[in-house]
């Protein structure tokens, strides 16, 4: 999408180690272009906060370069910086009005009296909070502090936001309504955000990319629809979406598809990812949507495989049903609820098979 | 629906409910009651009779008024004004002859002494000779002493006639009664009182000022510090409160007075003149000085304990706003700290216009302070002039707590 040299956000080599005994992120290379909307995913402890407080400017790099529009930032101090920020408590400042609060980045930077109310009335309008410039903080609910915490951190206008897990504290429908916003904002002010989330829903329906962070690294870097359909180890295929995994090793390789042998005997067939040669040990991946039980639908020359049913699970939209596979007693499949679709019974003894391309065959 | 909201509600037994929960809550209310009648009993007995007792002795003393009978029919006859003739004189010679038998001289003596300087001796040098005394009493109570026929005199009687009195304010005022029954300020070398107000006030306000730049900083770092070491820290700052005040303050003396381990090493290492010693105990200097020590933790808790609980993602939200460090202190960390400066001060301030031990060990002569002159009198039995100081020293506490809830509010108040 952009390449290192015009990125707007780089960082280079970038390690940090809080203790000098462990790396907390190690060697982080990420270009983010201009205007982009990129997410940081991944499990507690993995690195996001600490990635994005070194571009915020709360955390030197050990080692390595942050650049912003072309620029080193290492050594720049946080308030040179102009990113905006969003906290996932908000702090909002307690003692100051909400019209105060967003007043604050503006008279910082010696902004006149007129200037700064026409921008705060802006900000306040944009995010539908205008009546509430006199109250504190304390007298707002949480989707309203959220509210004013992203005026605040747009007010100045800043041409980088960042968000560190900043609907952590919403509600689920409150969450989703704010997601929606954020991304139109997004969208019409051109602003480039870095946004910091351990909901994959979340990452996935509001991101052009989504960085899945694993263990102080960068696991994959792709837009949402690649992530999911195109996971490229075995751990993104787990983290993201639901996820079938049989345990082999590879059988015959050849251009763009291969078979893996199952440790139980059977043989499936898949796309090579992390493998390169025979005898190879790799984990299968298989979305449940992707398994068809319907002989009239498996790909013409494609092996299938036996399959007894354990489970049914009425979904309403859904069939969710778990199959006892190749010795793996949590293989699932999910079907639409179609007209004259069929409901699988327990104990009923099926064929599974799939699309070569929808089974990825990825490291162990 | 509608009725039964009109009618009282009952309990599933036909008691009306207002009742019921009434006589539920009597009852947890007689438990709670009981559990604080010691503790009331306590403060009742040992602080607030001690306090009223006080209060009312600050404008009682009957010394003059129950042992001069005869010269109090006399002033009460006599409207302000009149002219102190032979029969005046002849109930006071009379008094005095009583006094004599009674050995009550030196009390009446006392109380008048209290507004006119210099009166026990002639009141005790009249009464021995008050028997032998002959009309006209006085030529003859002049002879013995020019101070007998003063008009001013005269006006201090009529005021000590009644025990109820507010002269005891008037002396704490450093003001003094004219011929003519005015008040007037008292003679320069009598005006001590306000001067030492004043002195205790300031230095109190210094000493808070002095404490809260030094706690400031050690209660942020106790804030910022992880657990392990900032424990560590706090058992620091509290070790003061675990050794005796007397020990502190001898400590101090010891280290700091004239031939002190400080001027020692001053002396030793060439910066100050073996002549020319500091002096920095018993005089002001070592009252801020020791008193500042004291206090310090007063002060360090209550920022510590509101400092602690500012979460350090409003410095960098502030930060990430375009604030400097320094922007960012003044206005967004040191507004939040306000209640604990608050809550310090007001407790350093309230302990450093009352304190005793320490500037009455290294006060010296311009050291000491309110408190000070409080316990000469008490020392003296002076106990309505003492109580009149104590109270007086109340009541400007309660103005500038008045004061301070005025302009903080005492609901932002946050010791812990
Ligand atoms: N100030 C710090 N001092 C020492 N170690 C830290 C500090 N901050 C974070 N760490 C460690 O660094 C690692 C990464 O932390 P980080 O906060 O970046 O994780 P995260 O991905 O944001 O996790 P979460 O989703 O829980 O917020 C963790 O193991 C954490 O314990
Ligand atoms: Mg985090």
């Amino acid at each position: 999408m952009t390449s290192p040299n015009e990125a707007f956000v780089a960082f280079e080599h970038v390690q940090k180690s809080y203790d000098g005994v462990s790396l907390v992120v190690k060697d982080l290379n990420l270009a983010i272009g201009k205007g982009e909307f990129l997410t940081m995913l991944g499990p507690s402890g993995s690195g996001k906060t600490t990635t994005l407080m070194m571009l915020a400017g709360f955390e030197t790099a050990t080692h390595g370069e942050i650049k912003l529009d072309g620029v080193n930032i290492n050594l720049v101090p946080p308030h040179k910086r102009g990113i905006g920020m969003v906290f996932q408590n908000y702090a909002l400042f307690p003692h100051m009005t909400v019209g105060e609060n967003l007043s604050f980045p503006l008279e910082v930077r010696g902004m006149g009296k007129s200037e700064r109310e026409a921008k705060i009335k802006r900000a306040l309008d944009m995010v539908q909070m205008g009546a509430f410039a006199n109250r504190r903080p304390a007298q707002l609910s949480g989707g309203q502090q959220q509210r004013i915490a992203l005026a605040r951190a747009l007010v100045f206008d800043p041409k980088l936001v960042l968000m560190d897990e900043p609907l952590g504290a919403l509600d689920k429908q409150l969450r989703e309504h704010m997601q929606f916003e954020i991304k139109h904002l997004h969208e019409s002010l051109g602003i480039t955000v870095v946004y910091v989330t351990h909901d994959q829903g979340e990452a996935l329906t509001m991101s052009d990319r989504v960085a899945v962070f694993n263990d102080g690294r960068i696991q994959q870097l792709a837009p949402p629809s690649d992530l999911y359909e195109r996971p490229e180890n075995s751990f993104v295929a787990g983290f993201i979406g639901e996820n079938n995994k049989l345990q082999g090793t590879v059988e015959e390789i050849g251009q763009g598809t291969c078979t893996v042998r199952l440790a139980t005997g059977e043989v499936i067939d898949a796309t090579p990812v992390n493998v390169t040669q025979k005898g190879q040990k790799t984990l299968v991946s298989i979305r449940p949507e992707r398994v068809e039980y319907k002989p009239e639908l498996f790909p013409a020359g494609a092996h299938s495989i036996d399959a007894e049913v354990l489970e049914f699970i009425y979904m309403g939209d859904m069939f969710r049903t778990r199959l006892r596979v190749a010795g793996s007693e949590d293989f699932v499949i999910k079907s639409r609820n179609t007209q004259g679709q069929r409901m699988l019974r327990p104990g009923e003894k099926i064929k599974v098979g799939w699309h070569p391309q929808d089974a990825r065959a990825l490291d162990p | 629906m509608a009725d039964v909201s009109q009618a009282p509600l009952q309990t599933a037994d036909g008691r009306p409910l207002k009742a019921a929960l009434a006589k539920a809550q009597a009852r947890a209310k007689r438990r709670a009651f009981l559990l604080v009648l010691p503790l009331l009993a306590f403060v009742l007995l040992t602080f607030v009779l001690p306090i009223l007792q006080m209060l009312q002795r600050s404008f009682y003393h009957d010394g003059f008024s129950a042992n001069a009978p005869a010269t109090v029919a006399w002033l009460e006859e006599h409207p302000q004004g009149s002219e102190i003739d032979e029969t005046a004189y002849a109930a006071l010679v009379s008094d005095l002859a009583a006094m004599q038998k009674a050995k009550t001289a030196g009390a009446a003596g006392t109380r008048i002494n209290y507004t006119y300087p210099g009166t026990i001796s002639i009141f005790k040098e009249a009464a021995r000779e008050a028997a032998k005394l002959q009309p006209p009493y006085k030529a003859a109570l002049v002879a013995l002493d020019k101070k007998w026929e003063d008009p001013l005199l005269w006006v201090t009687f009529r005021h000590a006639a009644s025990p109820w009195t507010t002269d005891f304010y008037m002396v704490s005022m450093d003001l003094r009664r004219s011929t003519d029954d005015g008040l007037q300020r008292a003679e320069p070398e009598m005006r001590i009182h306000l001067q030492l107000f004043v002195k205790t006030f300031g230095l109190s306000a210094l000493i808070t000022g002095l404490c809260l730049l030094l706690a400031f900083p050690i209660a942020h770092l106790l804030a910022i510090l992880p657990m392990r070491k900032s424990n560590l820290l706090m058992i620091l700052v509290l070790l003061p409160f675990w050794t005796s005040l007397l020990v502190r303050t001898s400590s101090w003396i010891a280290l700091g007075q004239e031939s002190g381990i400080v001027n020692d090493i001053l002396v030793g290492i060439g910066i100050v003149a073996d002549d020319n010693r500091i002096q920095m105990m018993y005089n002001k200097y070592g009252t801020i000085l020791v008193m500042t020590h004291v206090l310090l933790p007063f002060m360090v808790l209550p920022l510590y304990s509101v400092m602690r609980v500012i979460p350090p993602s409003y410095a960098r939200a502030a930060r990430s706003l375009g604030a400097t460090s320094w922007t960012t202190f003044r206005r967004i960390y040191l507004p939040q700290t306000l209640p604990g400066i608050a809550a310090g001060s007001l407790l350093v301030f309230i302990l450093a216009v009352g304190y005793y031990i320490t500037p009455a060990l290294v006060g010296g002569a311009d050291g000491t302070l309110i408190s000070n002159l409080i316990s000469f009198h008490m020392a003296k039995a002076n106990w309505s002039q003492a109580a009149a100081l104590a109270a007086m020293l109340l009541v400007l506490v309660l103005i500038l707590y008045w004061l301070y809830d005025r302009l903080i509010g005492i609901d932002r108040l946050k010791l812990g």
